[in-house]
């Protein structure tokens, strides 16, 4: 069983490393520094083209200042660029900013990782963690057994194909106990080994299972590590932002229908 | 070994060794089986009828709604969650709804929210009645199916005459509710409640003490407390074993503060109580509706929504409590018109995790008893 499970890994990891290239090549003519997710997010996305202008262009009289400006946040943090905008104006109401955490296991964390422990704020009243992959098992298993967060609600990722570590890991966890949500956050490389939640949470299964299946994050130390959605001869992770889907569709109906797409 | 795939199953045998010679067995169930309610595959290892194992094997009815989302604005993607728990369609919309005027940081006004809570509770009665109904066939009585499907009816028709679809329904909007209640919304409801409370009973006198049902349940697919907390389950399931948590009283939303209810737990965490805690669900659901529809307030239904929806760049993560359990939706903005990536958390996915640790030591028949009894839907699973 082993064998087979590797064997069927092949092809995915082996495309893998093809797709981050294409995307820098894509990428690179409108390479403007430190430009957002957003701007490239709309670069690689091949679908609704004519939806997209129609969108924008309904938008810019009413949020003058709008185009420019959220495009240069990065994450929840600093929406500095939309403030000289026009208040009369129906622009989309402005976001609360990510606030500071102040709780015990912060200050505790802080004490025993110091710079590992990269953010820890609120953002519309939801507490979030980002902290070094070195030390995310760690910062887990603090959560888990010493804040007593006995419940994990989800595990996630999210592809930044501009970043260097460019996958965002999102554990989203609960406490019976103190009725709280917080969500740990760690950064990885492509094809980088990522330490499995499931010693911590069975729970973590399946939903890590599907981080790979739709990322390709390959959980070290995860009992069973295969793709859960999609079949298991499918090549490439779905949910990476530089992933064609109507390519996809083509070759996948060519090789196993025998037909040609209708898309 | 040969490489597998979705359509193939391997089972490791030696060379000499015949089927006979095993004494362990691999069943196949479904995907096409009427009692997987979809199509949910059960790969089943087993001794004689005792049940050593279970692999799922899912993603039949993947779409890659997670995908789509994110080539699609914020508006035009509220229909599509409507397609993963199709019986339960106004709960998605609402989740999500909930999610988006979280990131915008704008509030439906109280109509709305009353007019929501009540759609919402009505589709809790329906998708209960699809759990009832099936349920109850897939152990063989057939009586309830058809009581179950014809009081559904009557809250189908409520949603159509409120916004014009029965299963898909898009009810809301961002923001909070694009119809009216129509004219005679509330003494619908109301007759609705009056005429619906006595069938309860009659589901009950059905079930609750006949003898096949009691035998086919008690002591079947039993997860304690903890168990259910550590493989994620929630919803019915997790109050069956007796953890009173319901998200609607834990972290009220779309004003569930307002309304006086009880939460039904259960004390042996087997398939009976679980049958018991749905079936006290219906009557805490019958009196939530009962509260919003007298005191439903006057006044707008939206809020200031702008046309173009554009979230300030951010993430959040927004939880209710469907009929199956916690469905969250973990979105995530840059900004633009369109989300950058939106996450949903299906319970009905992380309740099917738990079937393997039900029916491990069970009887084949069992199997069926237990994935009646999680309530799964495989739109959600598969998204």
């Amino acid at each position: 069983m082993p064998e087979e499970i590797k064997g069927s890994e092949q092809p995915a990891s082996s495309n893998a490393p093809e797709q981050p290239v294409k995307a820098d090549v894509q990428v690179a003519p409108g390479k403007s520094g430190d430009v957002a997710e957003g701007k490239k997010a709309e670069d690689v996305k091949p679908a609704a083209p004519a939806v997209k202008p129609t969108a924008d262009t309904v938008a810019k009289p009413s949020a003058p200042a709008a185009p420019g400006g959220p495009a240069a946040a990065q994450q929840p943090a600093k929406p500095t660029g939309p403030a000289p905008a026009k208040p009369a104006a129906p622009k989309p109401p402005e976001g609360p900013k990510p606030q500071p955490w102040d709780a015990p296991v912060v200050a505790r964390l802080k004490a025993m990782y110091g710079s590992g422990l990269k953010e820890a704020s609120t953002y519309a009243g939801q507490n979030y963690v980002v902290v070094d992959k070195t030390i995310l098992s760690e910062v887990l298993r603090i959560f888990r057994e010493d804040e007593q967060f006995d419940f994990c609600v989800d595990v996630t990722a999210v592809h930044y194909p501009k970043r260097e570590e460019q996958f965002e890991l999102v554990y989203i966890l609960y406490s019976f106990a103190r009725n709280e949500r917080v969500r740990v956050k760690a950064s990885f490389k492509d094809g980088e080994a990522v330490p499995s939640a499931v010693p911590f949470w069975p729970t973590a299964n399946w939903l890590e299972r599907e981080a790979f299946d739709m990322f390709g994050m390959k959980f070290e130390g995860h009992p069973d590590l295969r793709r859960i959605l999609l079949p298991e001869d499918w090549t490439g992770h779905p949910l990476r932002k530089d992933y064609g889907i109507l390519q996809q569709d083509t070759e996948w109906v060519k090789v196993h229908l025998g037909i040609e797409s209708g898309q | 070994m040969t490489k597998g795939n979705a359509y193939t199953y391997h089972i490791e045998r030696k060379a000499d060794e015949t089927f006979l010679d095993s004494t362990e067995l691999i069943l196949n169930m479904g995907p096409q089986h009427p009692s997987t309610h979809g199509v949910l595959r059960v790969v089943l290892k087993l001794d004689g009828e005792k049940v050593l194992g279970t692999d799922c094997v899912i993603g039949y009815l993947h779409r890659g709604v997670e995908k789509i989302a994110e080539n699609r604005t914020y508006a035009m993607f509220n229909p599509y969650v409507d397609r993963m728990d199709y019986t339960a369609a106004v709960s998605n919309g609402l989740g999500y709804c909930l999610a988006v005027e979280k990131l915008l940081n704008v509030e439906a006004p109280p109509r709305a929210q009353f007019i929501r809570v009540i759609l919402t509770e009505l589709n809790r009665l329906a998708s209960h009645q699809v759990w009832l109904g099936t349920h109850a066939l897939d152990i063989g009585a057939l009586t309830p199916l058809f009581y179950a499907f014809r009081d559904r009816e009557e809250i189908l028709k409520i949603f159509e005459k409120y916004c014009g679809a029965r299963l898909t329904t898009h009810a809301f909007r961002i923001g909070g509710c694009i119809y009216e209640a129509y004219e005679g919304f509330e003494k619908e409801v109301t007759d609705f409640c009056n005429k619906f409370e006595p069938k309860i009973d009659e589901y009950e006198e059905l079930l609750t003490t006949n003898r096949i049902w009691v035998e086919r349940t008690k002591g079947v697919g039993i997860l304690s407390g903890q168990e259910c907390i550590e493989l994620g389950v929630t919803g019915p399931v997790l109050r069956a074993s007796g953890v009173k948590w319901d998200l609607r009283k834990a972290q009220p939303y779309s004003g569930y503060d307002k309304f006086d209810f009880d939460i039904p737990v259960g004390a042996n965490g087997d398939t009976y109580d679980r049958y018991l805690v749905r079936i006290a669900e219906l009557r805490q659901s019958v009196r939530i509706i009962r509260q919003a529809v007298a005191g439903i307030p006057e006044g707008p239904i939206m809020a200031k929504v702008p046309k173009v929806i554009k979230p300030p760049a951010g993430e959040v993560y927004v939880s209710i409590e469907a009929p199956k359990g916690e469905l969250g939706y973990f979105i995530v903005s840059d900004g633009s018109t369109q989300p950058y990536r939106v996450r949903v958390r299906p319970p009905s996915f992380v309740n099917l995790q738990a079937l393997d640790k039900m029916v491990r030591g069970q009887l084949v028949a069992d199997v069926v008893a237990v994935i009646g009894t999680l309530d799964i839907v495989l739109g959600e699973v598969d998204r």
